[in-house]
């Protein structure tokens, strides 16, 4: 009834092409977005966007770029944190540096910055695979976060080493700093999110994303059909450390406003946003969204229901809300191994048969 | 059947709800009870909620009005600790403690934004005790710069005033807390001329093997350590084994809790830590505590902390934002405040030694007189020794001030620094 193709004809070639071939599936993907760009900037708060759809907003670019490398190319990253550790501070210098830029320009040039160095680390893939290479990666995050703790210069001498972004304005809106009204920070994270998800779910479709896969699948197969292994690899290694840029810099200016490298980009943001990916889906750009969703949504969901809801002491609340965590991590991998992306997926095809299955 | 119809449904209801009743006044505590840094976080936070129930218990409140504190585990994590501000600012919020350096620097903008005040007690960005620049933030009765210096003086006194050529090192968390001394060693370094050397620690500091290797090898005079949690531990343990004379080992205020030395057993004995405030729990306020809150089942935690180092400290933040209220109640000729009429008693604050001995605390800490210009209060220190016979800290000297010339320098270099680069105009004139 709700999602059903008959009676929904596609007469050309871009419309069976699209992204959503099914008529209500756009619909709900773009009463969604409709929401979300229309509805929600009017009712969200402090609260809700600096603990709610900010992060979820910085982590599900993050979950993409490492979906891209990881889900789409097949190549194992440990290096996420590192990665977001040089968009925050690419664009903390770029900030300071030219105080007019405008802001859309600082994060994409940050993500630049940050794709350059994920080519650098992404070298090491032509000659290593699997296990080794996230080895390698694992080198970039310790040594990416030790030279941004080493070198003054990219925390400007700042007595502490900490970074702080200065107030930035976009069409004279705040949306950097303490006293960005909450409503200009989250659409401006999620109009970079939209443009580039979109972005995204067409080069994986295209060309490059062809080719991507076909490493994935079988390397040498792939090279004998013609793919080369060099461009797919960095080309890989570079989008997905663009989006990563561009979440460590949206994580640093938008959301934390303040960071320190050994704390905001650990070795423990590298396992989350692999998780992420691993439970939302590897290989699906919605599956990015949901892993993204699941890993930030649930602690905080748990925590108000404990603490706000049921008056538990804090920290029995914060103890029971990792096991909890944990145990739904295990849970759905058990229950569904390709991700909430596939459960989506499965769904899909039963409502398409629903009321008369099989 | 009626009446226990009707409690369930108040208690539902206070459980739904939540929300404090608008009398009430409202002081957020960021405790953190999980987490590598948990051993340390919960002494604190139980020493904070706990005179606030002694004054709710005892007195009925601060000038009758009931306090309320709501607690919410930051993990020592920046992330958690924005979320726990942003979730509990709404429910009037008088001051926050963040006890955390990293949480600090990111409250600082937000709460200053949000007209909050911020008490950073003894940590976070030392040059916010130029008034004139931050507003809203405050880290009286000493800064970290304090710290350094009142040691350095510890140091100056053992050595007949001259350290020249000596080489003193410092053992830091490799985090903004860490890094704070840095500038002040430096320059007492270039005016007492003694070596600095630089041993960085990182999160959480479980292994310092390599560290100790170092110090070894190159024979400091002395160690300083700016360490919180489990590196505590792990490093005084590891001095122990190179036989490091302990006397000549000192930590800053956050490395010296009965909690960081108890694992070194025997070996740490004689090791040395800057305080701000008394230690034991010989004073007549630990009575009240006893009777009013411990012994009547009230107590915050396993209520097995009081009189700890931690403890104490956390029970001091809470004595002085408590004083803080009084002082803006006074001020305002109000009951109920506002987090700006908290703020304007926190600038006013004056704690002296009469009122101290009133609080039953007569010598627990050094007069508080804070300004429109200096947030950072008396900036006074001592020095604590540990004696592992007995397990008891004591003070070997007398609160002593730090080098201001020095620091204030610093200070409005600092300060200054970050109200160009924010575009913030001076108070105070």
């Amino acid at each position: 009834m709700l999602y059903r193709e008959t009676g929904d004809f596609s007469s050309t070639y871009a419309a069976d092409q699209q992204t959503f071939p099914i008529r209500s599936e756009r619909y709900l993907f773009w009463t969604a977005m409709a929401f979300a760009f229309l509805v929600v900037p009017f009712l969200v708060n402090d609260y809700w966007e600096k603990s709610v759809l900010v992060p979820l907003l910085v982590w599900s670019m993050a979950a993409l770029g490492l979906n891209i490398l990881t889900g789409y190319c097949g190549q194992v990253s440990l290096g996420t944190g590192g990665f977001m550790a040089v968009g925050a501070y690419a664009c903390y210098k770029l900030m300071t540096a030219f105080p007019e830029m405008n802001m859309f320009i600082v994060v994409v040039l940050s993500g630049g910055v940050t794709a350059f160095v994920g080519m650098l680390f992404g070298l090491p893939s032509l000659r290593i695979k699997g296990f080794y290479l996230a080895v390698a990666t694992l080198a970039a995050q310790f040594f990416l976060v030790w030279i941004f703790n080493k070198v003054p210069w990219f925390y400007n001498n700042s007595a502490s080493g900490q970074i702080t972004a200065p107030e930035r304005t976009i069409f004279g809106v705040a949306v950097t700093g303490a006293s960005a009204p909450p409503w200009a920070t989250y659409l401006f994270c999620l109009t970079l999110v939209f443009v580039f998800a979109w972005v995204a779910r067409n080069l994986t479709r295209g060309q490059l994303g062809r080719s991507w896969m076909a490493i994935r699948d079988m390397d040498i197969a792939a090279e004998i059909i013609g793919v080369q292994p060099l461009k797919a690899k960095i080309s890989a290694f570079a989008v997905s450390s663009f989006y990563i840029g561009v979440a460590g810099a949206l994580y640093f200016s938008v959301w934390l406003g303040a960071a320190e490298p050994t704390e905001a980009f650990g070795i423990d943001k590298s396992f989350l946003v692999l998780f992420m990916v691993i439970i939302g889906g590897l290989g699906s750009i919605l599956g990015s969204f949901l892993g993204a969703a699941f890993l930030t949504l649930m602690p905080v969901l748990l925590k108000n229901v404990m603490v706000g809801g049921m008056s538990w002491p804090t920290d029995l609340a914060a103890h029971i809300e990792i096991m909890l965590v944990g145990g739904l991590i295990v849970f759905f991998l058990i229950v569904e191994p390709h991700g909430l992306a596939q459960l989506w997926r499965l769904l899909k095809e039963k409502l398409r048969l629903w009321p008369f299955p099989y | 059947m009626k009446l226990s119809k009707l409690a369930i449904v108040t208690a539902m209801a206070a459980m739904v709800g939540g929300t404090p009743a608008l009398a009430d006044l409202v002081f957020p505590s960021l405790s953190y009870r999980t987490g590598p840094y948990g051993a340390n976080g919960i002494p604190f936070a139980d020493g904070y909620a706990d005179y606030f129930t002694l004054l709710n218990e005892r007195d009925g409140g601060i000038n009758g009005v009931n306090a309320k504190v709501i607690e919410c585990e930051t993990g020592y994590n920046t992330q958690k600790g924005v979320e726990c501000y942003e979730s509990t600012k709404g429910e009037g919020a008088l001051v926050y403690q963040p006890l955390s350096t990293g949480i600090t620097y990111q409250l600082i903008p937000k709460a200053t934004a949000d007209g909050i005040p911020v008490h950073s007690m003894g940590y976070g960005r030392t040059s916010a005790a130029n008034g004139k620049v931050f507003s809203h933030v405050f880290n009286y009765p000493g800064t970290y710069w304090d710290a350094a210096s009142i040691i350095v003086n510890h140091i100056l006194e053992e050595n007949g005033g001259d350290v020249k050529g000596k080489k003193i090192a410092l053992v830091y968390h490799n985090s903004a807390y860490g890094k704070e001394p840095i500038r002040t060693l430096e320059e007492l370094s270039k005016k007492y001329g003694f070596e600095l050397m630089l041993v960085p620690v990182d999160h959480p500091g479980q292994e310092q093997k390599s560290q100790w290797l170092q110090i070894r090898r190159e024979r400091p005079d002395y160690v300083l350590m700016w360490g919180w949690g489990v590196m505590n531990q792990v490093a005084i343990k590891e001095a122990a084994n190179i036989r490091f004379p302990m006397d000549k080992f000192i930590g800053v205020w956050w490395s010296g809790s009965e909690l960081d030395v108890a694992p070194a057993g025997d070996g740490a004995n004689g090791y040395k830590s800057v305080t701000f405030h008394g230690v034991g729990d010989d004073f007549p306020i630990f009575e009240d505590i006893k009777k009013h809150v411990v012994d009547t089942g009230k107590a915050a935690g396993a209520g097995d902390q009081v009189g700890t180092v931690l403890y104490n400290r956390g029970m001091y933040a809470a004595m002085l934002a408590a004083e803080a209220a009084r002082t803006a109640q006074k001020m305002h000729d109000t009951k109920e405040l506002t987090p700006a009429q908290m703020r304007d008693g926190m600038e006013a604050l004056k704690v002296d030694a009469a009122r101290m001995t009133e609080l039953g605390l007569a010598g627990f800490g050094p007069e508080i007189n804070v300004s429109c210009e200096n947030h950072g209060g008396p900036g006074l220190g001592a020095i604590a020794q540990w004696d592992a016979a007995k397990g008891t800290w004591s003070l070997i000297n007398e609160f002593g001030p730090a080098d201001r010339g020095v620091i204030d320098a610093l200070i409005m270099e600092d300060s200054k620094a970050y109200a160009a680069e924010n575009n913030i105009p001076e108070r105070c004139s």
